[in-house]
C-alpha cells in the first residue's frame, strides 16, 4: 500500500466532511471503525468514561440521516465547517497493511453569525482492505476539550 | 436600570399562578437578584463527597457568582469554605481539583495559611499585626465556614447564614438520592467517567424546566432519537438492541407514555417526573448485576429498588439528578442568557463495570456539546431566549392542566405543567425572602 496514498486520504477525508459529502465520507471507514474525540487527557479507550464522540458506523450513520432530517431544528440554520490541516505525519513505522497518521488541525464551524474555533491533534488509524486504505480509528484529541463548550453540531 | 431590587412586590408581580413575566429570563438585574438571593437563599450542589476522597482532597466550584472550596479536613469532615482569601481577597486555590500541600490551604500571594477548616493557620511577618484588635480585624478570623449538607455523599451549601434548613427545603425528594445511592450493591457512590460541560447560551432556567418537560421530546428529539429508531427498525427482532437504540429510542414514545409516566411536585420547587416508569424502565439487565444485588439486600428489596425508575429529579434550583442511571446534571449560571450544563456520571461500588458504561453512554448522548438531542434542545432555548424579545406578550404561558383549586404539590400526569409552576412559586419565594438575603 502506497503511503502518498494514506496521506492523501487524510486531506480527502477532512475535505469530504467540509463539502457535506457524508456518503463518500462514510465509506472510508471500516465496518468495525472508531470515531473517537475523548473528554479528558489520558483518557484510555472504552466507554467507561464519557467522550465527547464515540461512535461506531451505527452512531456515525445516525448522525449523518439526522443532519438531513427536515425535522433537525439546530440545522434549519445550516452550519458549514472548514479544517485546515498540518501536513499529516506517519507515527512509528508504517507495516505493509496498517499505519498511523498523526496531523494538527484547525477546525472552524460557522452557523451565521456564530463562529467557533477548534484546534487539535487528529490520529488516523488506517487498514489496507481489498487495495485501499480504510479509517479503523480516527481519535480527535482536542486542545480544549475540557472546556465548556458551545453546540459542536458537525463533525470535526 | 434598578426596577426589581428595592420592591418585593413587584419581584411578586412577575409569578402569577399559570403564568410568569419574560422578564424572569431577560432581564440582567433580575439575574443579579437571582445570584444575591435566589443563589444565596436556596441549597445549591457544590460536588460529591467521593471528589475529596482523602482529607486535604480539594474541589471548587462556584455558588451563583461566588467561588467555593470543598475541601476534607483532617478530621474527615467535609466543609465548603469560600476560595477567597481572608486578606486581600485572592482565590486561594486555583485548580479545579486537587490535594492541599502539607495539610494547609495557601495563599499565592503572601502566602497566609489556613487550616481545613478554614481557620487561620500562619500569617509571614506576623509582628506587623502586633497590637491590631482581632476582634475587629476580620481578616484574621480565618475563612467563614459555609453552612453545608452532606446528604449520602451529595454536598451542598447555602451562603445565606440564616434560612430554611437542609431537611426542610428537600423534603421527601430526598428519595430520589436514596434510590440512586441504594442501587450501589454497597450503599455508596463514586464519581467517575468524568464531566461534560456544555455551554448554553440560555438563561438557567430554561434548562431546569425542561428537565420535567414530557411534552417536547417527541418533537424536539425526532430527528435525533427518531432517526436512531428508525435505522434500526429495519434489523431482523432476534438480533440483540445496542445499547445506544435502547437509550435513544424511548425518547419518541408518544404522548401517553410521556403523560402517564406521571410527575410528582413537591415543595420549594423540587418535582421529579417517571413516578410509575420512565425512558429508563426497559433497559437491558445485567445480569451479574443484579445476583450483587440480591446479595445485599434481598430478592424483595432489590425488586423494590430496581422498579423504581424515576427519569429527572430537580433539586431546585441547582441539580437534577437521574437515579435510574446514576448521571446528573448541574446548572451554573454565569449570566442572564449564559449557563454552564455539568454532567457527572457515578460508579455503583461494588457493581459490574457494564454499569458504568451505560451511564456513561447516556451522558455522551445525550448530555454532550456533541449530542444530536443536546443539540436540538439548546436550539429550543436559544429559541425562547430570542422569541421573548417580542413585545407581543409579557407573559410566557404555564396554563397546561392548571387548575385554580389545586394547591401545585403531588401527583399529577407527566404533561402538566404543574412542576414550572411550582419552581416560579419558590423562585418568587426564595427572591424575596426578608432578613436571609445576605445582599
Amino acid at each position: 500500500m502506497s503511503m502518498t496514498s494514506a496521506i492523501e486520504l487524510v486531506y480527502r477525508e477532512a475535505r469530504l466532511i467540509d463539502e457535506k459529502r457524508f456518503d463518500e465520507w462514510y465509506d472510508l471507514f471500516a465496518a468495525d471503525a472508531l470515531y473517537w474525540m475523548p473528554l479528558s487527557h489520558d483518557q484510555p479507550l472504552g466507554e467507561a468514561h464519557t467522550s465527547l464522540f464515540y461512535e461506531d458506523k451505527l452512531l456515525l450513520k445516525v448522525r449523518i440521516e439526522r443532519l438531513r432530517h427536515p425535522n433537525a431544528y439546530s440545522q434549519h440554520q445550516p452550519s458549514f465547517c472548514q479544517h485546515v490541516l498540518q501536513q499529516p505525519a506517519f507515527e512509528g513505522e508504517p507495516g505493509s497493511g496498517l499505519c498511523v497518521l498523526r496531523t494538527p488541525f484547525v477546525y472552524v464551524e460557522a452557523q451565521r453569525d456564530r463562529q467557533l474555533m477548534l484546534a487539535g491533534v487528529v490520529y488516523h488509524h488506517l487498514v489496507s482492505q481489498s487495495g485501499d486504505w480504510r479509517i479503523q480509528m480516527k481519535k480527535i484529541e482536542l486542545l480544549n476539550r475540557e472546556a465548556a463548550l458551545p453546540s459542536i453540531e458537525l463533525l470535526l | 436600570m434598578n426596577r426589581y431590587g428595592a420592591d418585593p412586590a413587584s419581584i411578586r408581580g412577575l409569578v402569577r399562578p399559570d403564568c410568569i413575566h419574560r422578564d424572569v429570563y431577560l432581564d440582567p438585574e433580575l439575574f443579579e437578584l437571582e445570584m444575591a438571593r435566589l443563589w444565596r437563599n436556596a441549597w445549591i450542589y457544590v460536588g460529591h463527597d467521593s471528589q475529596v476522597s482523602t482529607p486535604g482532597d480539594f474541589y471548587t466550584a462556584q455558588i451563583g457568582h461566588e467561588p467555593v472550596i470543598m475541601v476534607r479536613g483532617a478530621d474527615s469532615r467535609v466543609r465548603v469554605l469560600p476560595n477567597r482569601c481572608s486578606h486581600k481577597g485572592t482565590k486561594l486555590v486555583g485548580a479545579t481539583h486537587g490535594k492541599c500541600q502539607a495539610g494547609v490551604l495557601r495563599c499565592p500571594y503572601h502566602g497566609w495559611t489556613y487550616r481545613l477548616d478554614g481557620t487561620l493557620r500562619s500569617v509571614p511577618l506576623k509582628s506587623g499585626y502586633a497590637g491590631i484588635d482581632s476582634e475587629s480585624a476580620d481578616p484574621l478570623h480565618g475563612l467563614p465556614e459555609i453552612n453545608s449538607f452532606n446528604y449520602r455523599g451529595f454536598v451542598f451549601a447555602r451562603l445565606a447564614a440564616e434560612g430554611v434548613g437542609f431537611q426542610e427545603f428537600f423534603g421527601d425528594s430526598l428519595s430520589s438520592i436514596d434510590n440512586m445511592v441504594e442501587r450501589s450493591p454497597e450503599g455508596r457512590l463514586e464519581v467517575a467517567g468524568g464531566v461534560l460541560r456544555y455551554l448554553h447560551d440560555c438563561n438557567w432556567k430554561m434548562y431546569v424546566e425542561n428537565l420535567n418537560d414530557a411534552m417536547h421530546p417527541m418533537v424536539a428529539h425526532e430527528s435525533s432519537a427518531g432517526t436512531a429508531k428508525r435505522l434500526w427498525s429495519s434489523q431482523a427482532a432476534n438480533v440483540p438492541k445496542p445499547m445506544v437504540i435502547e437509550q435513544f429510542a424511548p425518547f419518541v414514545n408518544d404522548y401517553e407514555f410521556f403523560e402517564k409516566m406521571g410527575v410528582k411536585v413537591y415543595p420549594n420547587g423540587h418535582s421529579y417526573t417517571g413516578v410509575n416508569f420512565s425512558i429508563h424502565s426497559n433497559y437491558s439487565s445485567v445480569g451479574e448485576y443484579e445476583r450483587r444485588m440480591i446479595a445485599t439486600y434481598g430478592e424483595d428489596r432489590t425488586r423494590a429498588i430496581l422498579s423504581e425508575s424515576r427519569h429527572n429529579t430537580v433539586y431546585y434550583p441547582s441539580l437534577t439528578i437521574k437515579g435510574a442511571i446514576q448521571a446528573i446534571r448541574v446548572a451554573r449560571p454565569i449570566a442572564v442568557d449564559k449557563t454552564v450544563i455539568e454532567s457527572w456520571t457515578f460508579r455503583l461500588v461494588g457493581a459490574p463495570e457494564e454499569m458504568l458504561v451505560r451511564t456513561a453512554t447516556y451522558s455522551r448522548l445525550i448530555n454532550a456539546p456533541t449530542s444530536m438531542v443536546g443539540h436540538d434542545d439548546l436550539h429550543c432555548y436559544r429559541a425562547i431566549q430570542e422569541g421573548l424579545a417580542s413585545a407581543s406578550s409579557d407573559w410566557v404561558s404555564l396554563h397546561r392542566n392548571f387548575s385554580p383549586s389545586a394547591c401545585g404539590t403531588g401527583e399529577f400526569g407527566a404533561t402538566n405543567e404543574a412542576p414550572m409552576r411550582g419552581q416560579y412559586r419558590a423562585w418568587a419565594e426564595l427572591m424575596t425572602r426578608g432578613g436571609t438575603a445576605a445582599a
